[in-house]
């Protein structure tokens, strides 16, 4: 789940006088995630190392100049690049003292924006449009500027995107309520205009991002009214054709945010990931009216991740650079660390702590004596610590290890080892910390086993399953793994403590449990439980029947008599009486407790029959026969089904025969071995009919006697009118 | 057929503030009563009032019993003394105390010798010897366990058996079998967590049955243990357990073939003995009796005002308007609402014993046992209520009142089976006559139905006799054959001059009073029988009327239907369907004439107490809630049940 962790103040600000505006400019990335420059709204550029929070460098123009767009690095030259007054463009380097006497060049038109992304050029982007290299314009400053927009029409906000090779440079005007969207791409320069729809009139977008991710540039943006659409640009159908056409852009409503009373004012929602948004300005949901907040709202499950109030006045600025938020608000610019981890359903309904992934490792937010001594490796990094290692700080007194270092051992270490170390791990720390470490011990270990098929530990693995804080969708090869292995009592667990089990690896459990040989099942090591329910089912002889709902045995037997000839009923009344078979279990124990686990879990219908179709027709009869097993035993003492907490219930039992039979019917009609359990089958369901239809007749007495019970009370007074024949 | 006796509602006594009584006692065909007053009172059934009183100097009384010989009353009183009473014709005398204990007693047991007398105290039983009035045994009743352990146990019913063998029932829950000759403790039944209240015990000693305090009623056999042995091991085995009543078990009666049992909860229940009597009959039904089969209300049908008795007052009511039309099944608005015009505290302690409205609604009359007050009604924009100050002395002790049709004459049944007819003016009311009737019956007249052309008085008592008498002529006219089941309800037929009676047993006769003799279609009815089904209702007919549009329509009630019997249709037949108007209402209407019988039966209605027909040919049910009765008794004993 994504998070924020403790914040820290880079700067502080000087906003002007009502407060309108930050007095921030811009925040640009410099050489690396970890120096930025900043752009105030006057006159001056300040360079900062970010985990330092320290000030490596300030530029400022001279009285009565201003900066009129934010200043961007050039990493290729080292340069940094800002505007003044609209028409000066400014370039220097670290080592100039003066901006004074560093190089300037007026060109022809206003600008509005200098954009570079790292590695790239820093590209120009006129007000009234026009897209430039910096390097073509300095060539000959006072070129001719065309006019791309219209005359009305201004840029409202702009951003550069680098979609594979090709830089795009994105921005939005405005004219006249209406919004647009440009596209410009550079080399080959297309343009491609576009019209967003109209939001309630009057209202127009407080803030955008754009990002790109699978060959589409998504837009995002923020309405006072608290919706957040997000429209969709194929980057590859781009450029067709140019003109003033612009085509309709669709929306979608990614996110309608509780915006208490009255429309937002100062607000901004940024894209953080596919499934992230940060968003701040907006009220927490659960916090009142105020408006000064930061959240992280998850947009695929549309669920609330991370909150935290932000002191002061919040301008509707925010800036991400390499999981850090930068937002100015009161007096002070903070840097808010975060994390976005992938999400699964259950991680987003709070159902589990998502673990993180290797790569999404928590920020290092602030620097510690020790990492800069003893380098990082040494000790976790503080945010970590502050959330997860207080409880092993308490029995710090006992060498133990982080659980980063038992993430690195797992990847290296032999089975043995690692076996202990995670046990030892595990039995320190309490269930409430261990959640987000066990998903990542678990897909540590599953992807170490993937790679190097000598490496498994079902111990481990079984352990990690038993606290319950994994999900399939944390490690999703957990379960076919165990198959590959033939770990049946791993399987086991995850059927019973994973709530999200695709049905195709249910159906893949299914068929594996069914095919294996008894032989090999009885090796297996099963939950004690579910055997011991099992035996007594088993082990249950054929004393009392008792016609339980509304189906007894002996007319089961006498109904299927009847559809066979005479002279065989004879015969098979014999052996009925001698030993009826539907009696017996027609697969061993262990067998039966695992095919009773899958009967057990959760499934829809329509995606589980499609895998189903794939068993084979020998594997469905015998799973038939044993369902039917499991029916003729319930039906014959329902005090089974109370007896283990854990067992199938008659309607699961029911559902599986259903389910079974819609996919096979066809094939088993033709199976000649299949006749004996269709015509049983077929006399269950003749039961449960004639049940049905009993209770049928007796439905619409009970329905009078419903009515009766409504008859309205008359009160303490009343004048009726009786009729009598 | 003792069933059927039993099912007979007789008459009331009525009560009097400040005389609630404590025990009851039979002797023979005399009633006693004993009171935490401290009186013993006898009462007159003739009239229905105490016939004397007598104080027992010893405090409250707990309980009175007699001996089998019917010869003496023992009393137990507050005091710890046991009072010994001769009983003489006509009266009782104190003969002797037994001797005197330190605590109350509280429940008292003659043995069937007479020679005995168990005594049920607080924390013992003691026996006495009745000869010498010593105390022979003490026996020690243990406490309940846990927080009652603390308080002492009240033996609240004992019973001495024939074969020495004393029964108690005590407030720790446990009914317990002792040897009353050596005093020691046979056997313990724990029966429930709170009181035994009551004992009783079958005439021939084989069964016995217990009520408590949660309203169970507990029966033990006398059984042997083992089948083959004769009498040696025989032991008294619980066995059945029944659950009648919501609250406390108070009172309780163990016959041949039925418990009955009274309780708090106002039910008098009487529960079939399944062994005992032949299945699908009559007597196998368990009845419940909720009310006195009396009439409570009092209708006066010209004027639409309703008169409801209480022990204690009187209310008036004037019936509310609706604008009178809707389809059958709608309940119309109503436009005027009932109105509670006066309520008429009684005087004196006795408690009203009948009232009566005139049908012009003019006159208000009621009576205790000692008194009659008649009060004159003015309607104008307010009520006015003047008592009428100089009443006949013949108008002293009644037991029912009834006016004219036309509000010109009262009628009073008195004692001795005779009924005082009084003539009503604006200004005076004179004695005009009493009237006699030639048998030598002396029970008191309950039912009185003068006949709308104010020619006819019809008069029924509880010896099941019926007479009617010629008002012009003030004389009796005739008596209707005596049946062997008493009326419940009785009619004059405004335009025929037919007497229709409706019985306990649930027959109905039609007697024509110019004949004298049975109607034609009274003799077809008991020719062809009454259906099934209707005989098999338990609550008996209470009122009888007529619908002055259609004189074939006689229009009766019991406590939970209404019935139109039309005299002009065929009679049901035993296999034609009684209760048929739901399938009536679904035919088309030729159909519907070919199907329906003479009893046109409507079940809207519960618990009703009381129905009459207005001039202006609306029906008037009123209905009293069983649920609002329980609402106003103090809670019973609560059980923990699963999940509550």
């Amino acid at each position: 789940m994504a998070a924020l962790y403790e914040g820290y103040t880079l700067c502080g600000l000087v906003p002007d006088q009502n407060l309108s505006s930050s007095g921030i400019q811009g925040i640009e990335e410099e050489r690396d995630s970890d120096h930025v420059v900043v752009t105030d709204s006057t006159r001056s550029v300040t360079l900062y190392k970010v985990s330092d929070q320290k000030l490596l460098g300030s530029w400022t123009v001279k009285q009565g100049q201003t900066l009129t767009c934010s200043a961007v690095f050039n990493s290729q030259t080292k340069e940094y690049v800002v505007v003044s007054d609209n028409k000066v463009i400014r370039i220097w380097k670290e080592e100039d003292i003066l901006l004074d006497k560093a190089f300037k060049a007026t060109v022809s038109s206003d600008i509005w924006m200098v954009h570079c992304v790292r590695g790239g050029e820093p590209v120009v982007l006129f007000k009234r449009g026009a897209v430039r290299l910096l390097d073509s314009l300095l060539a000959a400053p006072q070129q001719p500027i065309e006019e791309v927009l219209n005359q009305e029409e201004t840029i409202r906000w702009s951003n550069i995107i680098v979609a594979e090779t090709q830089q795009f440079v994105i921005f939005t005007t405005e004219q006249k309520g209406d919004h647009f969207l440009y596209l410009q791409r550079l080399n080959p320069n297309t343009l491609q205009r576009y019209r967003l729809e109209r939001e309630e009139p009057g209202v127009s977008s407080l803030s955008f991002s754009a990002s790109y991710r699978d060959k589409h540039i998504h837009l995002l943006y923020l309405y006072p009214n608290g919706h957040v659409y997000q429209s969709v640009v194929s980057v590859q159908g781009l450029a067709v054709e140019e003109g003033a056409q612009a085509l309709p852009l669709p929306r979608s409503l990614l996110l309608g945010l509780p915006v208490g009373d009255g429309l937002l004012e100062a607000a901004s929602a940024m894209v953080l990931d596919e499934a992230h948004v940060a968003v701040v300005g907006v009220p927490h949901p659960s916090a009142g009216a105020g408006k000064d907040f930061l959240c992280i709202w998850n947009t695929n499950f549309q669920t609330l991740q991370a909150g935290k109030e932000m002191a002061g006045k919040i301008y509707g600025q925010l800036w991400s650079f390499s999981n850090k938020l930068f937002i100015p608000h009161g007096k002070t610019l903070s840097i808010i660390p975060f994390e976005c981890p992938k999400s699964s359903l259950a991680s987003a309904l709070g159902k589990l702590r998502q673990a993180k992934t290797e790569e999404s490792k928590a920020p290092a937010s602030v620097p510690s004596w020790n990492n800069i001594l003893h380098g990082e490796k040494a000790q976790p990094s503080r945010t970590v610590e502050t959330r997860k290692t207080r409880t092993t700080r308490k029995t710090q007194s006992t060498p133990s290890v982080t659980i980063d270092q038992v993430l690195d051992l797992i990847k290296t270490a032999p089975v043995e080892e690692v076996q202990k170390e995670v046990e030892g791990f595990l039995s320190r720390a309490d269930l409430q910390d261990l959640q987000p470490s066990v998903g990542q011990l678990a897909s540590t270990l599953m992807s170490r086993s993937l790679n190097d098929p000598a490496f498994y530990s079902p111990s481990t693995l079984a352990q990690l399953v038993h606290t319950q804080c994994l999900c399939h969708s944390v490690c999703p090869d957990l379960v076919l793994l165990a198959l590959e292995k033939k770990d049946y009592f791993l399987c086991q667990l995850c059927l019973q403590f994973f709530p999200d089990i695709p049905e195709a690896v249910t159906c893949a459990c299914l068929k594996a449990f069914i095919s294996v040989p008894d032989v090999d099942a009885e090796k297996a090591r099963l939950e004690p439980d579910s055997i011991s329910f099992m035996e007594t089912l088993i082990s249950r002889d054929r004393g009392q029947v008792g016609v339980q709902n509304g189906f007894s045995p002996t007319s089961c037997e006498e109904d299927c008599s009847d559809n066979v000839s005479g002279h065989q009923t004879r015969t098979e009344a014999k052996e009925k009486t001698s030993a009826p078979p539907e009696q017996i279990c027609p697969v061993g124990l262990h067998k039966a407790v695992l095919l009773n686990e899958i009967l057990q879990t959760a499934y829809s219908d329509t995606f589980l029959l499609p895998h189903l179709k794939d068993l084979s027709s020998q594997h469905v009869v015998l799973f038939l026969q044993y369902l039917q097993f499991l029916y003729l035993k319930y039906s014959q003492d329902d005090s089974l089904q109370m007896h283990g907490c854990r067992s199938p219930s008659l309607a699961q039992v029911m559902d599986w025969v259903c389910l079974l039979l819609d996919a096979h019917f066809t094939v088993l009609v033709m199976t000649p071995e299949a006749k004996g359990l269709l015509l049983n089958l077929h006399s269950f369901v003749r039961s449960q009919v004639r049940l049905v239809s009993e209770l049928g007749k007796i439905e619409s007495s009970l329905q009078e006697l419903k009515k009766i019970k409504v008859k309205n009370d008359v009160g303490q007074y009343s004048i009726e009118v009786i009729e009598l024949f | 057929m003792c069933m059927q006796r039993l099912m007979e509602f007789r008459e009331v006594i009525p009560g009097r503030d400040g005389r609630a009584v404590e025990a009851l006692c039979w002797v023979g065909q005399r009633l006693f009563s004993a009171g935490l007053n401290g009186e013993i009172t006898e009462y007159d059934l003739e009239n229905l009032k105490p016939q004397y009183v007598i104080e027992a100097y010893g405090g409250p009384i707990w309980t009175i019993s007699c001996n089998n010989q019917g010869t003496h009353l023992a009393v137990g009183c507050e005091d710890g003394t046991v009072k010994l009473f001769e009983i003489l014709k006509e009266k009782i005398q104190f003969q002797r105390n037994l001797d005197r204990q330190k605590s109350r007693i509280i429940s008292l047991s003659w043995h069937p010798s007479g020679a005995r007398i168990a005594a049920g105290m607080m924390d013992m039983i003691r026996i006495f010897d009745t000869e010498t009035g010593r105390a022979t045994h003490r026996l020690l009743v243990e406490r309940g366990v846990g927080a009652s352990k603390s308080r002492e146990v009240v033996v609240w019913s004992i019973a001495f058996l024939s074969n020495n063998t004393i029964v108690s029932g005590d407030s720790a829950g446990k009914v317990q079998i002792w040897d009353g000759l050596m005093g020691t403790l046979v056997r313990t039944h724990l029966v429930t967590k709170w009181d035994v209240l009551a004992l009783a015990v079958s005439q021939d000693e084989s069964s016995l049955i217990a009520g408590t305090s949660e309203g169970t009623i507990v029966q033990f056999q006398f059984l042997s243990s083992t089948m083959d042995r004769q009498d040696r091991d025989h032991e008294w085995v619980r066995t059945r357990t029944f659950k009648n009543h919501s609250h406390d078990v108070k009172a309780l009666a163990l016959t041949d073939t039925a418990v009955v049992s009274g309780g708090m909860d106002t039910q008098l229940v009487v529960h079939p003995l399944l062994d005992k009597v032949e299945k699908n009959t009559q007597e196998a039904a368990q009845r419940k009796i909720a009310f006195p089969h009396r009439s409570l209300v009092g209708c006066a049908k010209k004027a639409g005002l309703l008169l409801f008795q209480f022990p204690d007052h009187l209310e008036l009511w004037r019936l509310g308007e609706s604008d009178g039309n809707g389809k059958p099944g709608d309940s119309l608005t109503v436009k005027r609402k009932p109105e509670k015009l006066l309520q008429l505290k009684r005087k004196g302690e006795d408690h009203i014993c009948c009232s009566a409205l005139s049908p012009c609604g003019g006159w208000l009359v009621y009576s205790t046992v000692s008194s009659v007050r008649l009060y004159k009604l003015q309607h104008n924009n307010n009520i006015s209520v003047n008592k009428v100050s100089k009443l006949p002395k013949e108008l002293r002790s009644v037991h029912q009142l009834c006016f004219s049709a036309d509000s010109s004459k009262l009628f009073a049944s008195s004692s001795q089976s005779s009924v005082v007819v009084v003539a009503l003016n604006q200004l005076e009311c004179k004695y005009l006559q009493t009237l006699r009737h030639k048998s030598d019956s002396r029970q008191p007249i309950h039912l009185l139905s003068p006949s709308d052309d104010g020619k006819w008085l019809a008069a029924a008592n509880t010896d099941c006799q019926i007479h009617v008498y010629n008002l012009h002529k003030m004389k009796l006219h005739c008596s209707v054959p005596v049946y062997s089941s008493c009326p419940t309800a009785v009619a004059i037929h405004p335009t025929t001059n037919n007497l229709i009676s409706v019985h306990a047993d649930q027959q109905i006769f039609e007697f024509s009073l110019q004949q004298k003799e049975y109607t034609e279609w009274s003799r077809k009815l008991q020719k062809q029988g009454l259906h099934g089904l209707w005989l098999k209702r338990d609550t008996p007919v209470t009122s009888v009327g007529f619908n002055p549009k259609n004189p074939t329509h006689i229009i009766l009630n019991d406590t939970f239907m209404f019935c139109i019997i039309d005299q002009s249709l065929p009679l049901p037949e035993s296999s034609t369907i009684l209760y048929n108007q739901m399938t009536l209402r679904s035919l088309p209407a030729p159909e519907r004439t070919r199907q329906s019988h003479a009893f046109k039966i409507c079940k809207n209605f519960q618990h009703v107490l009381s129905m009459s027909l207005l001039d202006d040919l609306s029906l008037v049910v009123v209905e009293r809630p069983l649920l609002d009765v329980m609402a106003q008794l103090p809670p019973p004993v609560r059980q923990k049940k699963f999940a509550t």
